[in-house]
C-alpha cells in the first residue's frame, strides 16, 4: 500500500499554489484566443515551392496592410498558418491570393479559410463561457444529489482545480484557446468529476464498512484499492490521446495536448484534492450513515 | 448479474451481428435500402464552406418609413386632417396636426381594425408604436412590427439564397434559417468559395433610370459612380423606369457586331409596355441601368425598344456576364446580406484530415488493445473483443441517424476507445479484490459486477452530462465531438453489461474451478 496520505498537505500546498499561479496568469496575462473568440481571419496554405518560408511570406503579407499579422509554419515546412485581426475588406482573401500570386507565382493552395466577424466571436465567447458554467453547476447539483455536501465540495473543488490549472498551463505557454478548446475543458470536466466520483464511491463503503478507522488512513486505503482501475484508465485514456496528439493531424493538436494536462491533473486532484478535503472537514461513519438514515 | 437466458444470448449476438452489417455499410454497397445508409462527412473531412449570413435590415425598415410617410399622408388627406412638418429621423418619423385631431391620430393608431396600423393579436402588439411629445407625434416600428418585418425578410432572401445557390449548381446544399435574421449556408465540395461569397454578398437591385443634367427633377436625382470608374459619376433621375422585378430572364451573350460580351433580357408584358414608352419619349436622352447603387453603363437610347428584351454592356467578361444574369434571373435580396462567419475547408486538407484521424484511431486502437491484453490476458481478450464490437455499434448508430462526421468527431471516438475500458476495468478490479476473501469464483463474479455498478454509472453519468451540454452548447465540429462522445457512452454502457459480461460468463463457468482465473 502506498502512503498517498503522507503528502496530503505538500500537495495541497503545491496544488494552492498551482492555483494562484494559474489565477495569476489568467488575469495578467490572459489568454491566447483565437479567431474563433477574438474575430479575424485565419488561412491555411500549402506551397509547391520549397524556397517560400515564413518570414518571405510575412514580409509580402505586412505590405497589404493587414494589421497584426501572424504568419507560422503549420505541420511542415511547405504548410503555413495566417492569421490577422477583423478586416472590413470583403474581398481581402481574393486580394491576398492576388499578392501572393503576383509575388511568388501561382504556387499556393488555398486549404482552409476561416473568417469570424465581431458579432459571432462574441457570441461564440459568451456561449463558451455558459457551456462551462452549466457543465460546472449541473455537476455540482448530480454530486450534490449523490452524496454528502463534504464530497461534493471536494469534487467541485477538484473540478476547479483542474480547469484553472489547465487553463493557467494555456496562458504560461501561450497555446491558442478556440472552440475545440472549450471542448477539451468539458471532457475534462466529465473525466476530473469521474475519476473523483469512483475514489469516493470507495471512500463512502469503506466509511460503512470501517467505524474504526479514522478518515485519513480511510481515504488511503480507498485510494489504494481503486489505484490500479485508476491508473489503467488513466493510461488508456492517455494512448488514445497521444495518439491523437501525434497522428491526428495539426488541427486537433490544441484539443487533445488540453485533454492530456486535463488526465492528468484530473488523475492528479481526485487523489490529491477531493480527499484532502474529506480529511480536513473531518469527515466520519456519522456523515454517510447519517444520510442513510435520513433517506 | 452471471446468469443470461437462452433468448438475451441470441438477442446480444443479433444486435452484434446487426450493427455490424450496418457500420460495415459504410464501406461496401448493399442492395438493401434499410442499409443504404451511410454517415456524412462533415465539411471539415469532406471539404466545403460554412456561411452565415446576416441581414441587415435597417435599409429595409427606413424604405419602409419612407414609404409609410407617404401613406400616413395620403390616408389622413382623405379623412381631411393635414398632416404638418412630416419628416423622417432614420427608423423613425415625426409629424403633428391641428390639436384638435389629435385624439383622432391616436385612436386610427390604436385601433385594432386599423388598415393603418395593423394588429397581431397573436402577441397583443400593433406593427407600429406612436408616441407623443410637445404637440410632435413619433412613429416608429414596435418590437413585434420589426420581427414581422425581420422573419419576411429572411423568408424572401432564404427563397433568393436558394435560387442563387441551385443556379450554380452545388451539390446538396444545406440552406437554414438561424435566428430572425440569419441565414446559414454549407456547400460540401465547393471547388470556388470566392464565386458563391460574391455572389451572395450583393443585393442585385437593378434598375434602369434617366441620366438628368440638372436637380430640378420632379423625382429627385442623385449622384451615382460608374462601376468600372471609366466615367465620372453621373446624376442619375431618382424615377425608376423599370425595376428588376419585371425581368423574365437574363442570359450572357456575345454581342455578333461588337464582340463584346453582354446580358440581354427579355422582360415581363408590364415592363416592356414600360420600357416602350420610355425609350419612345426618351429618344436622344441616356438610359442608366444601375446595379446595387452603381451604374453599370448608361447607353444613349436611339431607337423604341418595343419588342420587350434588351441588352447590357458594360465591359463584361463572361465570367461577369454570366453572374449578372444569374443574378438578375434570380431576383433581388430584400436586404444585404453581410457574411459575419466562414469556415472553407479545400478537399485536400478534408482528405488529410479523414486520413490523419483514421490512423490516429487505428494506432490507438492498437495501443489499447496491446495494453488490456497484456494486463488481463483472456479477460483482456474479452474486453477488446468488447471494444472492436463497440466501436461497429458507434459507428452503426451513427450510420443510422446518418450522422455528420467530423474531425473533432473522430477525436470522441478514440476518446470512447480510451474510456470505453474503463467500466471492464472498475468490473475486474473489484472482481480480484472479491477474490481474495471469497474462494467461490461464480460468487466472486457475481459480486464484482454488482458492487462496481454504482461507481461506472457514476462515472458515465458525468460524462454523459458534459456530452449533452457540449451538443447544446456548441456549434459545428463541437457537436460532433458531443454526439460521438455521448452516444459511445450508451454503446460502452451496452457492450460492458451485455456483450463483456456474456463472454466473462461463458468463460467463468467453464473454468469454475481454476484458481487465480483473473
Amino acid at each position: 500500500m502506498i502512503a498517498f496520505n503522507k503528502y496530503y498537505n505538500q500537495f495541497n500546498i503545491l496544488s494552492i499554489s498551482l492555483v494562484v499561479i494559474s489565477l495569476f496568469l489568467l488575469t495578467f496575462k490572459g489568454l491566447n484566443f483565437g479567431i474563433d473568440f477574438k474575430g479575424g481571419t485565419l488561412i491555411e496554405l500549402r506551397s509547391t515551392d520549397s524556397k517560400i518560408n515564413v518570414s518571405s511570406l510575412r514580409d509580402n503579407l505586412n505590405s497589404m496592410n493587414l494589421g497584426d499579422v501572424s504568419v507560422k509554419n503549420f505541420g511542415n515546412e511547405t504548410d503555413f498558418l495566417i492569421k490577422f485581426e477583423i478586416n472590413n475588406n470583403k474581398n481581402i482573401i481574393e486580394e491576398i491570393k492576388a499578392n501572393l500570386d503576383k509575388s511568388f507565382g501561382n504556387t499556393f493552395d488555398f486549404r482552409r479559410v476561416e473568417n469570424v466577424g465581431p458579432k459571432v466571436s462574441a457570441e461564440l465567447l459568451k456561449s463558451g463561457v455558459i457551456a462551462i458554467a452549466v457543465a460546472l453547476t449541473l455537476m455540482l447539483i448530480y454530486i450534490w444529489i449523490r452524496f454528502e455536501w463534504q464530497f461534493s465540495l471536494g469534487a467541485i473543488l477538484a473540478l476547479f482545480h483542474d480547469v484553472l490549472v489547465t487553463l493557467g498551463l494555456f496562458s504560461l505557454l501561450g497555446l491558442e484557446i478556440n472552440l475545440s478548446i472549450i471542448a477539451a475543458v468539458l471532457t475534462i470536466v466529465g473525466y476530473s468529476m469521474n475519476d473523483t466520483v469512483v475514489i469516493f464511491d470507495r471512500v463512502r463503503e469503506n466509511l460503512r464498512k470501517y467505524s474504526d478507522i479514522k478518515i485519513y488512513d480511510l481515504t488511503n486505503i480507498s485510494i489504494n484499492e481503486t489505484l490500479s482501475r485508476t491508473l489503467i484508465t488513466s493510461i488508456t485514456t492517455l494512448l488514445a490521446l497521444l495518439s491523437i496528439f501525434f497522428f491526428g493531424g495539426e488541427i486537433l493538436k490544441g484539443f487533445s495536448l488540453a485533454m492530456i494536462f486535463g488526465v492528468i491533473f484530473g488523475t492528479y486532484s481526485s487523489i490529491y484534492i477531493a480527499n484532502t478535503v474529506l480529511v480536513r472537514l473531518r469527515v466520519s461513519q456519522k456523515t454517510v450513515l447519517r444520510d442513510d438514515e435520513s433517506n | 448479474m452471471l446468469y443470461f437466458s437462452k433468448f438475451r444470448i441470441i438477442s446480444v449476438i443479433l444486435i452484434s451481428l446487426f450493427f455490424i452489417l450496418i457500420a460495415s455499410s459504410n464501406l461496401f454497397k448493399f442492395e438493401n435500402n434499410l442499409l443504404n445508409k451511410k454517415i456524412n462527412l462533415g465539411l471539415d473531412l469532406q471539404g466545403g464552406s460554412y456561411l452565415l449570413l446576416e441581414i441587415d435590415n435597417n435599409p429595409v425598415i427606413e424604405q419602409k418609413i419612407q414609404n409609410l410617410s407617404i401613406t400616413i399622408r395620403n390616408y389622413f388627406k382623405d379623412k381631411n386632417i393635414r398632416i404638418k412638418n412630416l419628416k423622417i429621423l432614420g427608423q423613425k418619423l415625426s409629424f403633428s396636426v391641428d390639436e384638435n385631431f389629435k385624439q383622432t391620430i391616436l385612436d386610427t393608431f390604436s385601433d385594432e381594425e386599423s388598415e393603418l396600423n395593423p394588429y397581431y393579436p397573436r402577441f397583443k402588439s400593433h406593427q407600429l408604436d406612436i408616441t407623443e411629445e410637445n404637440n410632435i407625434f413619433f412613429v416608429n416600428y414596435s418590437i413585434q412590427g420589426i420581427v414581422k418585418l425581420k422573419t419576411s425578410s429572411q423568408d424572401q432572401a432564404l427563397e433568393i439564397v436558394r435560387r442563387r445557390i441551385d443556379e450554380i449548381g452545388t451539390n446538396e446544399p444545406n440552406i437554414l434559417k438561424r435566428g430572425n435574421d440569419r441565414i446559414l449556408v454549407e456547400l460540401p465540395g465547393l471547388d470556388d468559395p470566392m464565386r458563391i461569397k460574391s455572389l451572395l454578398g450583393k443585393t442585385a437591385n437593378l434598375t434602369f433610370r434617366f441620366v438628368t443634367n440638372n436637380d430640378q427633377d420632379s423625382f429627385g436625382a442623385e449622384k451615382l459612380s460608374y462601376e468600372d470608374e471609366s466615367e465620372e459619376a453621373a446624376l442619375v433621375s431618382k424615377r425608376i423606369i423599370l425595376s428588376g422585378d419585371n425581368l423574365l430572364d437574363a442570359q450572357p451573350r456575345m454581342d455578333s457586331e461588337t464582340n463584346e460580351t453582354v446580358v440581354t433580357f427579355t422582360l415581363d408584358r408590364v415592363g416592356a409596355k414600360r420600357f416602350g414608352k420610355a425609350t419612345s419619349t426618351g429618344i436622344g436622352k441616356q438610359l442608366a441601368i444601375v446595379l446595387d447603387g452603381k451604374i453599370i453603363s448608361a447607353p444613349v437610347i436611339r431607337d423604341t425598344i418595343a419588342s420587350g428584351s434588351g441588352q447590357i454592356s458594360g465591359g463584361f467578361t463572361f465570367q461577369s456576364a454570366t453572374d449578372l444574369a444569374l443574378l438578375l434571373r434570380s431576383g433581388a435580396l430584400p436586404a444585404p446580406l453581410n457574411i459575419i462567419e466562414e469556415r472553407t475547408v479545400g478537399p485536400d486538407l478534408g482528405q488529410d484530415s479523414i486520413n490523419a484521424g483514421m490512423i490516429a484511431l487505428a494506432i490507438g486502437f492498437v495501443l489499447v488493445i496491446v495494453f488490456i491484453f497484456v494486463k488481463y490476458k483472456i479477460f483482456g481478450l474479452i474486453t477488446n473483443i468488447t471494444l472492436i464490437l463497440n466501436l461497429f455499434l458507434l459507428i452503426g448508430i451513427l450510420t443510422i441517424f446518418e450522422a455528420t462526421l467530423t474531425l473533432p468527431g473522430i477525436a470522441g471516438i478514440i476518446l470512447t476507445v480510451g474510456m470505453a475500458v474503463d467500466a471492464n476495468v472498475l468490473i475486474f478490479e473489484r472482481i480480484k479484490e472479491e477474490l481474495k476473501n471469497e474462494k467461490n469464483n461464480l460468487i466472486a463474479f457475481d459480486s464484482g459486477y454488482t458492487k462496481s455498478r454504482t461507481a461506472i454509472l457514476d462515472a458515465n453519468i458525468t460524462t454523459l452530462l458534459a456530452a449533452i451540454i457540449l451538443f447544446f452548447m456548441g456549434s459545428g465540429p463541437i457537436k460532433g465531438f458531443s454526439l460521438t462522445l455521448g452516444i459511445g457512452i450508451f454503446t460502452t454502457l451496452f457492450s460492458v453489461y451485455f456483450i463483456a459480461r456474456l463472454l466473462t460468463v461463458l468463460y467463468v463457468y467453464r473454468n469454475k474451478e481454476k484458481e487465480g482465473l483473473i
